[in-house]
């Protein structure tokens, strides 16, 4: 039987982390030394409680979920909301990827912040965020989950806007604070109709009591999940809610590393995952998700193809995967969009991790060569870095194969696995379209690699030229442990249909969370295929698909590397669909015109007559009625001898009156 | 003294009353608004006389005090009339608005 | 006989206070109130009142209206060129109040309980008595001295305090 070790243990230390560094930044603001230490050790023992877990409960072969309750958090009515942590085989693999993740980019932090003045803020944030996301996937509880749902946001305002004086980033930060707003909307409707149904929000009565309490196709169970994928689309950035992202690559790399790939952006695909009978009960909203997720993969992978700067192309690829991983949860494959938010979680990380070496490097050569303002980011300032960033180059060719779904790469098995689902499970035109966004994703990673690490010419400048270096030792090893795991970290399941040997390991794992769901899926949709649909069975496909992104690898790779392109100061505007790609199809413009421009014709509408007319107004006139009586009551007091004789005799004869009458 | 003559004199002091009213109201100059004060004072007096013919001899006292009162009054009244007059050049009761703040 | 007189005295008393009020001349108007006091002495007479009716003549009549002829003259009032009649919304008002108030006392006075029954009849004069026992005079000086001894000495203290106040509000100012 398994019994969570030291559960609290696992949040206080991150939390601890943030407290110390919190303090840090005010106190010892100039000194680095403690953060450089607490920061990653905070995460780096949590890790290692989580893995002590993991271990524990894989050995006990406990299938069912183990809670911890820490205290009552709201006891009103009938409303109970405790802070319980709830121990299981999902939130176990959850806790493992983001802690295990955490501490490889605290480490490259380390190196990637040094001598930033804001070093002791910057871990007390990561910290932080790295707390409020266990407590998102620990949690037991909606409300409790909300919490870290919101602590999450926060973060990821604080580090988007970390450097705050820049308007421009502190704008990115609000941006992505008040978009996700929208979604956090979503889930606090879906926990009133789930309160409202169930009469509580602990996942331990709610969940299995969901076959229940609602009908295969209810409309509550339909309205709850649309409102908790309303909270996805914001968080994890799926159209509409998706315009967030790319502007938050204003923040530090590492953070956009850790945040925007690797942990919060999947913290959707969890919540979907956790509440899989509520979306297996609701085949609308399942729908919906699905072609969410699978036009978003397409339409945020076009825009990729256009982006100069390295890491907006890493920011719509994000987005691209986050739809993979939702179409997988939304035709019902839950591990399998689980795995690929693992193995996304590897190469994305890396990805993004190699871009910030590049960025710093080039960024210090230009420091170096006494040049300023320029683009560090923008690609058509690289070219040919494979000289002078070796180990970042290749690691970064680890994470483009994966990505791409090239055997024998992580990425290689857990897309095919999604893309295989999709066919499988009655899905046949957002199996094509995410065939086809797989295709353009190998192509425009192959243009990004291209681009920044090969082409025979530097363009960062003659004078900055010798300045380039390697990654420090500090950003190199994550790097490096992330490079392999972007190899390996697919083969921990294998489908039987490849002539490999079979590993269930994942989905052996999580099937106990997800079989309800599966029952509910079963017993109303019939078997899944065998055949994929345009025939051919997973083995074919794997094949077809490895070997066609391979080849949109190469021709990709072969024709950017043979064009000359100049230094982003001197490139020509982009023209032609080109150009719509680059301007993002244009949405945010759309969002601006259509929504933000009539709010605020509202607001100041709002202001200029409720507000000051009507309320002001009501009080203002309120007060010269006052002082308008005041006046009459004024004349009154005239001072003059004869006004007063005459009120006298008026006094007395009204006495008189009185008195007679 | 037929009950008629008292009611008469009682009604006269009722008009006499009402005209030093009306004069008092009526009138800009001090002095006349004082002496109009003097005529209320005497039609008091009358109907307190005419009381006491009916209800003895106290009614005559009170008068007599009346009197007495009334000429403190006068004297102290005037005086004040002549020291306005001295400051302000008239003695118009519209004149005296200092009675405001 | 005596009611011929008392109207005419009633008469005349009334007459003279109209002109107290409508007269343009200060000094005319004081002259109107000393024959309203005149004819108010006759009727204290002809009430019983003989004492009252000469301190009304000596004092009333003799001291106080003196005191206002002399500040009259003093404050050269007699050569009033402006009428000092209050506007015409004033005038209307004061005739208002004053015919309402005489209308009213009026009205009390003659729907009341006639006074005369209500105070014990014809036959009872309780003046008489004491006038025939100590003579006008003493009549009223013995409740004076008896029972109404403190407001006596309280009035001689009242007078003492407007001889000091008016002397001192008539000063001239200090140089």
């Amino acid at each position: 039987m398994y019994r969570p070790i030291l559960p609290a243990l696992v949040l206080a230390l991150p939390l601890a982390g943030a407290i110390i560094n919190g303090v840090g930044a005010f106190l010892w603001r100039e000194d680095h030394r403690v953060a450089r230490w607490v920061g990653p050790l905070a995460v780096g023992a949590s890790f290692v409680v989580v893995a002590i877990n993991f271990f524990a409960m894989k050995d006990s072969g406990t299938t069912a979920a183990s809670v911890v309750s820490l205290w009552t958090w709201i006891a009103a009515g009938g409303l109970h909301v405790g802070v319980d942590l709830q121990f299981d085989r999902l939130s176990m693999v959850m806790m493992l990827i983001v802690t295990g993740v955490s501490t490889l980019i605290h480490i490259y932090s380390i190196g990637y912040m040094r001598g930033d003045p804001g070093f002791n803020r910057y871990f007390a944030y990561l910290n932080l965020f790295v707390f409020f996301m266990l407590v998102l996937v620990t949690a037991a509880s909606f409300p409790l989950m909300f919490v870290g749902w919101e602590g999450v946001g926060l973060c990821s305002y604080l580090l988007i806007g970390f450097w705050y004086e820049n308007e421009a980033y502190s704008n990115a930060g609000k941006k992505a604070f008040i978009v996700n707003r929208i979604g956090d909307f979503g889930f606090l409707v879906a926990m009133f109709i789930i309160y409202g149904i169930f009469g509580s929000l602990d996942f331990s009565q709610v969940l299995p009591a969901a076959t229940g309490h609602l009908q295969y196709g209810d409309v509550w169970a339909t309205l709850i999940t649309l409102f908790l994928f309303l909270a996805c689309m914001g968080k994890s950035a799926q159209i509409p809610l998706y315009v967030w992202l790319p502007d938050a690559m204003a923040g530090p790399t590492p953070v956009s590393a850790l945040i925007h790939a690797a942990t919060m952006v999947t913290a959707g695909v969890y919540l979907v995952a956790r509440t899989s009978v509520l979306f297996a009960l609701a085949p609308v909203s399942q729908a919906v998700v699905a072609t969410v997720g699978a036009g978003t993969a397409l339409f945020a992978a076009t825009i990729a193809t256009q982006q100069w700067d390295i890491k907006k192309v890493l920011a719509y690829s994000t987005i691209s995967q986050l739809g993979y991983m939702f179409l997988a949860v939304g035709v019902g494959a839950f591990t399998a969009g689980i795995f690929h938010l693992m193995t996304h979680a590897f190469f994305k990380a890396l990805l993004f991790l190699g871009a910030g070496a590049v960025i710093h490097s080039v960024e210090h050569a230009w420091h170096e060569a006494g040049r300023h303002g320029g683009d560090p980011n923008d690609m058509r300032n690289h070219g040919d870095l494979r000289r002078w960033m070796p180990v970042t180059w290749i690691t970064m060719w680890s994470a483009t194969l994966a990505i791409s779904g090239v055997f024998p790469f992580a990425g290689f098995f857990s897309k095919d696995e999604v893309i295989w689902k999709s066919g499988v499970l009655g899905y046949p035109l957002l199996w094509g379209v995410a065939l086809v966004a797989a295709f353009l994703t190998a192509g425009y990673m192959a243009r990004l690699m291209a681009l920044t690490f090969h082409g025979g010419e530097n363009r960062t400048g003659e004078d900055a030229r010798g300045h380039l270096h390697g990654a420090p030792l500090a950003m190199a090893v994550p790097l490096v442990v992330l490079g392999v795991l972007s190899l390996v970290g697919g083969w921990i399941q294998i489908p039987e249909s490849l002539p490999l040997p079979h590993v269930n390991a994942l989905e052996g794992w999580l099937d106990p969370v997800f079989e309800p769901a599966h029952h509910v899926m079963a017993a109303h949709g019939g078997a899944a295929a065998t055949a994929a649909p345009l025939g051919g069975g997973e083995l074919t496909w794997g094949l077809i698909s490895t070997v066609v992104a391979l080849a949109v690898v190469v021709w990709i790779f072969l024709a950017v590397v043979r064009r000359h392109y100049r230094t982003a100061a001197e490139a020509p505007e982009p023209t032609g669909l080109s150009l719509v790609l680059y301007r993002k199809w244009y949405v945010d413009e759309l969002y601006d015109r259509l929504i933000v421009r009539p709010l605020m014709a509202l607001w100041r509408g709002c202001w200029k007559i409720v507000d000051d007319g009507l309320i002001d107004g009501t009080v203002n006139r309120l007060a010269s009625g006052a002082r308008a009586v005041g006046w009459v009551g004024s004349q009154l007091q005239s001072g003059r001898l004869g006004a007063y004789l005459l009120l006298f005799m008026v006094g007395v004869l009204v006495i008189l009156g009185t008195v007679a009458f | 003294m037929t009950p008629t003559l008292i009611r008469v004199a009682l009604l006269v002091s009722a008009a006499l009353f009402a005209i030093g009213v009306t004069g008092a109201l009526l009138r800009r100059n001090a002095i006349v608004v004082f002496l109009c004060v003097e005529l209320m004072l005497n039609a008091v007096n009358l109907s307190l006389v005419a009381f006491s013919r009916l209800l003895g001899i106290d009614g005559q006292i009170i008068v007599f005090f009346v009197m007495a009162v009334a000429a403190a009054e006068a004297a102290v009244g005037l005086a004040i009339i002549i020291a306005a007059f001295r400051h302000y050049g008239d003695i118009d009761v519209d004149r005296f608005d200092m009675l405001k703040w | 006989m005596t009611e011929f007189l008392f109207f005419l005295l009633s008469a005349a008393a009334l007459l003279s206070a109209v002109f107290v009020v409508v007269s343009r001349n200060p000094v005319s108007s004081v002259m109107f109130l000393i024959v309203t006091l005149f004819s108010l002495a006759g009727l204290f007479v002809m009430l019983e009142a003989h004492f009252l009716a000469a301190v009304q003549v000596i004092v009333y009549a003799g001291a106080i209206m003196v005191l206002f002829l002399f500040v009259v003259m003093l404050l050269n009032l007699g050569h009033a060129e402006l009428p000092d009649f209050r506007g015409a919304m004033a005038r209307l008002l004061a005739g208002a109040f004053g015919i309402a108030l005489a209308a009213f006392t009026a009205w009390t006075l003659l729907t009341g309980s006639d006074p005369l029954t209500a105070s014990g009849g014809e036959a009872a004069d309780p003046i008489q008595a004491a006038l025939k026992a100590r003579g006008a005079i003493g009549a009223l000086a013995v409740p004076l001295f008896r029972t109404y001894l403190v407001p006596f000495e309280v009035t001689s203290l009242l007078l003492l305090v407007a001889i000091v106040g008016s002397m001192v509000l008539a000063r001239k100012e200090a140089p």
